[in-house]
């Protein structure tokens, strides 16, 4: 645990400092930590497993767009934990009005994605359609389409830092939605 | 969306990164004392005698205890406003400015005589003092919440509340040079109350604007 935070903190930094291989390899590494806690809470409040990488996604949004919060002589840890509880609370509580089923329901579904995870979120895209068109079409060829900043540029004809700009108002903007839900 | 393309989004838009917040909170605060020193300066300014009140212990007492509040403070709302960060020390830390205040209470109710105590509470500016502080903590009231917005405060109300406190200490250190009654029993009076009020008013907006 304390290996892997050192790990984490070390990753961080360097993405801090413009390393995007690190920075893919945090996220990544803490999506793939968050789940079974998210699979957890989840099914702990009765809620269906399916919600899981919603929160996994909402979480990983917070941390990017958070991380100036973190102290980068502090453990990592403690800060990506207390997020994640405090999103997945957040998430409880917001979809504690909404149409759910009995857990018994949901024992094949939780048994079949423990195989093969389902690693694809709804409550992104469904956002995502709501942006402002230019946010939404620079977060998409970046995200979906997986191009580069400078390939987006050249496809949607703007310049490299108004799509810089779209992209980080688009994220801005993913986040506020997802925690209106 | 699948999980590895958001993460392709966020790794494209590292750069776009935020100044610390320690930074930040500064400078928030140096915008809204600067507001409110200047509201401050055009509608009240200070006391005529402040030269000879500032060499008077109970003049001291009362800026440096509406100062140690506000800083504090400030060191405990930058903690509440960072995930996970330890508060253990900043919270008992805020408890030093209260402190200051029954020790200059009990000081004062051994000085004077017990038949000018009630005289020294009432004084003579509450009202004054009640409206006044509240007004001047609004603009550093409104300039840290904006702030911590940018923060990730996980109990937004209590972020809110301390947020109250540095306001409301900043007020009423300001409030302070142009009040005349300088008696830790009116002080631990007034301007308890009046800081409480910009406290409660932090919590209830903290709840909601400090959402992320």
């Amino acid at each position: 645990m304390s290996q892997r935070g050192a790990g984490w903190a070390d990753l961080m930094r360097a993405a801090n400092g413009g390393d995007a291989d690190a920075y893919r390899r945090v996220l990544r590494e803490i999506a793939a930590a968050l789940r079974p806690l998210v699979r957890r809470g989840l099914v702990r409040a009765g809620r269906p497993a399916a919600d899981i990488e919603d929160v996994v996604q909402e979480v990983l949004l917070a941390v990017h767009l958070k991380r100036h919060t973190w102290d980068s002589a502090r453990p990592i840890e403690p800060w990506v934990y207390t997020i994640a509880r405090y999103k997945l609370v957040d998430a409880l509580r917001r979809r504690a009005g909404k149409f759910d089923l009995p857990i018994e329901d949901f024992s094949e579904t939780l048994a079949a994605e423990g195989e093969s995870p389902a690693l694809s979120g709804q409550d992104v895209a469904r956002h995502l359609a709501q942006l402002p068109p230019g946010q939404r079409a620079v977060v998409h060829a970046v995200a979906v389409e997986g191009v580069s900043i400078a390939d987006a540029a050249v496809r949607l004809t703007m310049t490299e830092g108004a799509v810089r700009v779209a992209l980080h108002r688009g994220l801005a903007t993913l986040a506020r939605a997802l925690g209106q839900d | 969306m699948r999980t590895d393309e958001l993460v392709h989004a966020l790794v494209a838009d590292r750069a776009a990164v935020q100044a610390p917040l320690g930074r930040q909170v500064a400078l928030a605060i140096a915008i809204g004392f600067a507001i409110s020193a200047g509201l401050f300066w055009m509608a009240l300014g200070p006391r005529p005698d402040i030269a000879a009140a500032a060499v008077t212990v109970r003049f001291d007492l009362k800026i440096t205890q509406a100062l140690l509040l506000a800083t504090t403070a400030v060191a405990l709302v930058l903690r509440l406003a960072q995930p996970g960060a330890d508060t253990g020390l900043q919270k008992a830390v805020l408890a030093a400015a209260p402190i200051l205040l029954i020790v200059a209470v009990v000081a004062e109710l051994l000085i004077v005589p017990a038949s000018q105590w009630q005289a020294k509470m009432i004084g003579s500016n509450a009202l004054i003092c009640l409206t006044v502080i509240p007004l001047l903590s609004l603009p550093l009231l409104a300039a840290l919440l904006l702030v911590l917005r940018r923060g990730a405060p996980t109990s937004r109300a209590a972020a809110g509340a301390v947020a109250g406190l540095v306001a409301g200490g900043l007020g009423a250190a300001l409030y302070a040079t142009h009040c005349t009654d300088d008696s830790p029993l009116f002080v631990a009076v007034w301007y308890s109350i009046a800081i409480g009020g910009v406290t409660v008013l932090g919590a209830a907006l903290g709840r909601s604007v400090l959402r992320w």
